[in-house]
């Protein structure tokens, strides 16, 4: 039902962010050009600028959403999201390096940032690995290397001086500017088969709530789900990363709104998806025209997401507990 | 069987079907990273019957019951289930015949009783996950052999520990497993808690001819609910059997390095140990000092139990 209405939204938010702009088209000149029509101006706006940018804002959105609340549900822990953890910074710092100056094209630099993303999970597991992993642990080595990783982005962006503030912007907070047909494609079809993988699983990974003994003993194969739920989403990080940047605090957001909304009890894959995706898309709405100057989105969540950053560790330390 | 002790929930009249299936540690060898922790151990859970795993910290109880649940792979020997390696069997199988309450599960912020139980259905449903009416049926059944139906839609977080405890008990019955293995299941408890919740296991057990095995620390309640006694000591078997041949003050001595003396039960005819401290004890049992009864390794055991097992 809440599912149902979120799923609306997004589609309502999508349809908004096809029609409103520096020139306003109409229900019916947009639903022409998505039907293939040719509308003098509103092909080109709406079929070449807004519709490559709505879609790559409700795709990343569940990227970053799914993602997400995948890692947080595993590790039990809100703060465990990817983009506090670093590998979203992975995948940033990567895909910079490949874009900037190796100046290689947009596919291999997809694959580039998968191969980082994968590799910066695997080092931080590695190097909170003892005796088992500990959240706690994992949680601030990730904190550490995200502010590593995130010191090589900016690095980069101050050395090439010639690349402008709009592609500075993309990489420091993630941005949809510029977003065209061609970067679409690559991340439509990983979205596509990332989301069926991970919704398998999610039954799986509520059993894994309960601790790994427990769930083991409900039936759950715990090594083989935690890998392959990993191995998942990191690359839904990679991809959308490679794509737009690393939106802040997006996949950080969406569970934790999820869950307010959902109630207690329910799955939350399906509705932390959709929450990225409004997420993304109101944001990318609000800091194109709710104010002066245009913001880039991760400018825009990145303002909502780190009060709520900053509430999670006042309220952890307030009932005395540890990260 | 002797125990005369009521159950608070009548029994059916028609006698138990024995468990049918049978869970065999085979000399095993546990331990974790670089420590070895029990060495060549036999242990056979008799079916039908519930047996108590007792012996001092860090012994290696848990490590056993974990090990016989499929969650530790034994370094040298195997657990079989039913003539088969226990741990060459897919896990969704091993788990509509074996359930295990851990130690200390935790429970999803904000879950409702009736939403936790249903998970204990997990083992039983498809890829699809179609919820049926068999599935209905076990998860009310579950609630009501634990008498936790009137909590069905309250949050787990808000329960009380004794509460608590039952939730998490029938969701390991709405699992329907005939082996029942707990890892300190009166742990937290307050004493009228414990009770109850060792008086719904044995109910279970005449009820449905579950196999119950369980670590418990309490010597006295182990001693009382158990149909056989298992004591463990350095991760070796020490002794097992009935516990009014296993609990005797010389196996208590070992087991635990502590003098006591082991006098009948008025309530139940089993075992009881009363144990004999540095302090008010009377004068003509204070003089006995047998190995471990010093000041020293007294005190030794209090740090010892301090840092919990």
């Amino acid at each position: 039902m809440i599912t149902g209405v979120l799923a609306v939204l997004v589609v309502a938010l999508h349809a908004t962010s096809l029609m409103v702009g520096h020139t306003f088209y109409g229900p019916g000149e947009v639903w022409a050009v998505l039907r293939g029509g040719t509308v003098p101006g509103a092909s080109f706006t709406v079929g070449e600028l807004r519709l490559p940018r709505a879609s790559m804002a409700v795709l990343t959105g569940i990227a970053f959403g799914l993602a997400g609340v995948t890692f947080q549900t595993m590790l039990r822990n809100p703060l465990a999201s990817p983009d506090v953890i670093g590998i979203s910074s992975g995948a940033s710092a990567a895909a910079v390096v490949a874009l900037v100056v190796l100046e290689l094209s947009a596919t291999t630099t997809s694959v580039v940032a998968i191969l980082a993303a994968l590799a910066t999970a695997l080092m931080i597991y590695a190097l909170a690995f003892k005796d088992g992993v500990v959240g706690t642990r994992l949680i601030l080595i990730g904190i550490g290397v995200a502010a590593m990783l995130d010191s090589v982005v900016a690095y980069v962006i101050v050395r090439a001086a010639q690349w402008d503030l709009q592609v500075a912007m993309r990489w420091l907070t993630g941005s949809l500017n510029n977003a065209t047909r061609e970067e679409v494609a690559p991340l439509a079809v990983a979205v596509l088969v990332a989301v069926p993988v991970l919704l398998s699983q999610a039954r799986s990974l509520e059993l894994l709530q309960h601790g790994d003994d427990s769930a083991a003993s409900l039936g759950v194969p715990v090594e083989r789900t935690r890998l392959l739920c990993i191995t998942t989403a990191v690359v839904l990080i990679a991809f959308a990363t490679a794509a737009s940047g690393p939106i802040a605090f997006v996949a950080f957001l969406a569970g934790p709104i999820a869950a307010r909304v959902v109630g207690p009890g329910g799955s939350l894959m399906v509705p932390a998806a959709l929450v990225g995706a409004l997420l993304v898309l109101g944001a990318d709405l609000a800091g194109q025209f709710a104010f002066d100057a245009r913001y880039p989105v991760g400018v825009v969540t990145g303002v909502l997401g780190a009060p709520y950053l900053v509430y999670l560790l006042i309220r952890t330390h307030r009932s005395g507990g540890s990260l | 069987m002797t125990d005369p002790t009521p159950s608070a929930v009548p029994s059916p009249v028609s006698s138990p079907v024995p468990s049918r299936h049978r869970l065999v540690a085979e000399g095993v060898t546990l331990g974790y990273a670089d420590r070895t922790v029990v060495t060549d151990l036999d242990l056979a859970l008799e079916p039908g019957r519930i047996t108590c795993v007792v012996g001092a910290n860090a012994c290696g109880k848990s490590t056993v019951l974990r090990s016989m649940a499929r969650l530790l792979r034994p370094r040298g020997g195997q657990v079989v289930l039913d003539g088969r390696d226990l741990h060459s069997m897919p896990t969704k199988q091993v788990a509509r015949t074996l359930g295990l309450l851990p130690q200390s599960p935790v429970a999803p912020e904000g879950i409702v009783v009736a939403d936790l139980v249903a998970r204990g259905r997990h083992p039983h449903q498809g890829a699809l996950a179609r919820w049926t009416r068999e599935d209905d049926e076990a998860v009310a059944e579950a609630l009501q052999l634990t008498d936790t139906a009137g909590l069905a839609d309250r949050a787990v977080d808000e329960l009380s520990g004794g509460q608590r405890q039952r939730v998490w008990i029938a969701m390991a019955l709405a699992q329907q497993t005939d082996l029942l293995l707990l890892d300190e299941p009166t742990t937290y408890l307050d004493v009228a808690h414990q009770v109850e919740v060792l008086d719904l296991l044995t109910d279970l057990n005449r009820a449905r001819g579950t196999t119950i095995a369980m670590v418990l620390h309490d010597l006295n309640l182990a001693a009382r609910y158990a149909d056989r006694l298992v004591a463990l000591r350095a991760g070796r078997l020490h002794a097992a059997g009935d516990p009014a041949d296993v609990l005797t003050a010389d196996v208590v001595r070992e087991v635990f390095g502590m003098e006591s003396q082991v006098v009948p039960d008025p309530v139940s005819g089993r075992p009881i140990v009363l144990p004999i401290g540095r302090h008010h004890v009377r004068p003509h049992l204070a003089s006995g000092t047998g190995p471990g009864s010093g000041p020293e390794a007294g005190t030794e055991l209090r740090v010892g139990a301090a840092a919990g097992s």
